[in-house]
Parts: C-alpha cells; structure tokens; sequence
C-alpha cells in the first residue's frame, strides 16, 4: 500500500479560500446562497466554506447537512448495511441557490442521490456543486461548478480526505492499494 | 453493522448493540416525518403484505404508513372474527404468499409462534407484530424510543408494568428489551393476573402501587382486556380501578416526576385516570409518533440487508 500526500493543510486551506470566493463571484455575493454538506466529511467542508463567506461577505449563510443513505441505488446490494445518520436542513431551500458540497467527487452515484433527497426538500432556483477533489471516473452525466483540485487516479486508487474535525489533521492523500475494493 | 436475523420475531436473545441499531436507525427516521414529503426511496419495488389475523388499528394503521414512507408497495390482509385455525390455514397463507412474490410480511396472530412458523416457511423477511400473548417487539422498542428521548438513556431506569401480565405480549417484549439495555424492571398487578414464575425474568414484583411508586421512574401501563373479568381473575373493573388503577391520588406517594406510558387503546378512568392520560407525564402520544419512525427502522434494516443464498435462519 503506498500512500501519497497530494494535498497538505496550507494547500487545503487555499483551496477552500479560492472555492469560498469562487462562489461569492459566481454568484454576487451571498443573499440567496445557502449551504448544504453531505455526510460526513461534506459536513465539515460545508462550515469551513460557510465560515470563509461570512468572513468575506459578513453575512451569515446557512448550513444543513444531507444524509444521503436511503436515496443510494446500491444499498441492496451491500453486504454491510450504511449507518443511517440525520439530515438537517433546518430553513426553506424553495428560490434559494443551493451550493451542494462534498469532499470527492468520483463516480457522480452520491451526487445522483443528493440531487434527489434535495428535490424532497423544495424546488430551489439552482443547486451548484463544490467539491474539494476531483479525481474523474463519472458514471453519470454529472460535473462540479467549482472544484478545489482536479487528481488524476486510476480506479483503483482511494482517494482519503483527511479534516482536523473527525481525523487530526488536514490532508488530501491518493492511496494505492490493488487488493482494496473500490471506494466510491 | 446489522441485524443478525432476517426476521424480527422477538426482542428474546436479541443482543444490546441489535437493540441501539434499531433505536439510532428510528432516530434518524423521526427526521424524514418532520419534512414537508414524508417520503424516502429505500423500499422502492418491494412488497409488503399487512397479515393480520387478529384486529388492530394503531399497530397497522403505523406499519402501514411506515412501509409507504418507504415507497414500499403494501397490501393489506385482514381476518377480523373469522376462526380461523392455526396449522392448516397458515400454511396455506404462506404458500399464497410465497406464489405472489412478497419481499416481506408483517404479521399479527392470536397463536404464539405463528411469526417463527412463518419464518420457516417463505423466503420473505417476517416481522411480528403481535403474536398471542407471546412477543409484540416492534411495541416495545417504541417504548425504549420514547424514553430513551425523555431520559437520554436506558440504564438503570426503573420501569414498572403495570396490569396484567400474564396476557401481555408487550410486557414480555417490554421485559426482554429494557433488561437486555440495562435499566431495572418491575411489574405491578393483581396476584391473579402475573405469572407465577415470573421472577425468573430479573424482574421485580409488587402487589401495591403505593409500593412502587415511590421507587420509580417510569409506568408503563397496560390496557385491561375486558374479557379478563368475564374469566373470573378480577371482580369488577371498579375494584380493579380502586387497586390498580394509575391514579392522581395514587401518584401523591412519587417521589420525583414519573413518566407514564400506556400502549393504548386506554380505557379511561379503569387502568389509568383520564387527567393523567391527558396530564404532563403522560407520553401517550409521542409514543404514537415514535411508532412510526420504529417500524420504519425495522423495515429499512430488515428490507435492505442482501439475502446470502443458502443462509438459513
């Protein structure tokens, strides 16, 4: 197993600067914007973007976070069931710009399913995509608005986005690893 | 992490992680009914037959509408009165429902062990929701629900049964469960209506509510079956009201705020005085709710695990 580091906490933190205005410019400004992260490291990407466009704009944005387990289209086909964990989108999304955030993006399944557990929600007047890695092998016809870094991989290599919330540091790292099963 | 049977029988022999699964998963659910669509996809093109042998309107009525929360396909069977018997009749029932291709039967019947026969029987998952005075799990896993949110834990909780439990499928499911999470369990009824050897079970038993009162945290308490009285085992419901009934009075003798369940439908004014159904301690109808988002549980976890060719339950 060889493991390489593509990405350390400075470069992770320019990344996150350069999306958050990203966004601002796409968008100008942040009045209809809100927030949604998908469990679980989406959750955290999700405050850190928010937080860096409160910083810039001074104007608080609002986060909910998306669990998307019962919208997968592989859940009966898994020998080990995902835990289910809460979604909380506690405000309207109907008219608002939705900026959906995930750490990586890969096959385009989980954004699938994203997709429609938001449309449960409401009717927003757009959803854009953010996410942090982009390492190709879409399945789907489906492409980020803004994306921190595009990663070259092989299929089978697992790309493992590392935040100081939940593993002690920040890092992006692209494991190569034959016997693994792949990851989405 | 999963549940190790592909049937939900019986809260007997079911392990404490089983149990938090189950209770962490209907958290979750709880969730999905608080949106303006009450509905999520995981069921999608599986079948679901409501089997009940015996009447029921809130127990199917929830499983019901947990199954179509999950974009489950449902049919309902019903045999309200007709007498039909155990062996024969349920196997052909099985043999239809093996015939029309159903992913899952959720089933109510007067005869103890008519879900496990079930189980052996057809490929689909079986979940009992009521089988004589045996189990009803799905009941008592709703009662941990709503305490575990009122108390934000199981351990130690002192529960009291209150009624009788001779004859009570939720009070043997309700003993299994909150023992096997930790807390301590108590029943409380007429000498005629609890079984002999129950302290087998790790349960204590009180005669007297003044008793019991005082030590614990929560009562739950049991509808009386009316036919009970009918049987002999109880003079009249006024006496039955004057000793066991759940009364304001009778909740003078608490020493801190006691939570009071009822499983319903409540005979008001027999097991339990009207002002308490309806007072502050009362979590009647958060235990409605929790129904909901519980058998959604049990569904989801059951309805989507992968079927290994050849595993015999």
């Amino acid at each position: 197993m060889k493991k390489t580091k593509v990405l350390d906490a400075e470069g992770l933190r320019r990344a996150i600067n350069r999306l958050a205005h990203e966004v601002i410019e796409k968008n100008k400004g942040v009045d209809n914007v809100v927030i949604v992260g998908i469990r679980t490291r989406g959750d955290f990407l999700a405050h850190r973007i928010a937080k860096m466009l409160e910083e810039l704009e001074k104007k608080k944005v609002p986060v909910g976070l998306l669990d998307i387990t019962l919208y997968r289209d592989d859940l009966h086909g898994k020998l080990d069931q995902p835990k289910l964990k809460s979604t909380e989108i506690l405000f309207d999304i109907n008219g608002k710009v939705v900026v959906l955030v995930d750490d990586v993006l890969f096959t385009g399944r989980t954004i699938r399913s994203a997709l429609n557990a938001l449309m449960d929600f409401g009717r927003p007047d757009m959803i854009q995509l953010l996410v942090l890695v982009d390492r190709g092998h879409r399945e789907l016809p489906i492409r980020a608005d803004f994306v921190g870094k595009n990663i070259p991989t092989s299929r089978d290599q697992v790309v493992q986005v590392a935040m100081s919330e939940i593993d002690g540091e920040d890092a992006v790292y692209v494991i190569d690893n034959e016997d693994q099963e792949k990851i989405s | 992490m999963k549940l190790k049977s592909r049937h939900l029988l019986g809260l007997e022999g079911m392990t404490k992680e089983e149990i938090e699964l189950i209770l962490d998963t209907a958290k979750s659910f709880k969730e999905v009914l608080e949106r303006p669509i009450k509905k999520v996809p995981p069921l999608q093109g599986k079948t679901i037959v409501n089997l009940f042998f015996e009447s029921s309107t809130r127990t199917r009525i929830s499983f019901e509408l947990a199954e179509r929360r999950l974009s489950a396909d449902v049919v309902n069977f019903t045999v309200v009165g007709s007498s039909v018997a155990k062996g024969e009749t349920l196997k052909d029932t099985a043999r239809n429902i093996e015939a029309m291709k159903v992913d899952m039967v959720v089933i109510r019947h007067s005869s103890p062990g008519a879900p496990h026969f079930l189980s052996r029987v057809v490929k689909a998952n079986v979940i009992n929701a009521g089988d004589g005075a045996h189990e009803h799990p799905t009941q008592a896993l709703l009662d941990m629900m709503t305490l575990r949110e009122k108390f934000g834990r199981l351990e130690n909780l002192h529960v009291c049964i209150v009624g009788d439990i001779t004859h009570s499928r939720v009070a043997r499911s309700n003993i299994y469960g909150l023992k096997t999470m930790g807390a301590r369990v108590s029943v409380c009824g007429p000498k005629t209506l609890i079984p002999k050897d129950i302290e087998k079970f790790g349960v204590g038993v009180y005669y007297n509510l003044e008793e019991v009162i005082p030590q614990v945290d929560v009562l739950n308490v049991l509808r009386i079956q009316l036919e009970r009285q009918k049987s002999g085992l109880f003079p009249s419901l006024r006496e039955y009201h004057r000793y066991f009934g759940v009364t304001r009075e009778k909740m003078q003798f608490a020493t801190k705020p006691i939570v009071i369940m009822h499983p319903g439908p409540i005979n008001r004014d027999v097991e339990l005085s009207a002002d308490l159904a309806d007072g502050p301690h009362s979590v009647v109808l958060e235990q409605v709710t929790n129904g909901v988002a519980v058998r959604m549980a049990v569904l989801y976890l059951l309805g989507t695990t992968t079927i290994v060719e050849n595993e015999v339950h």
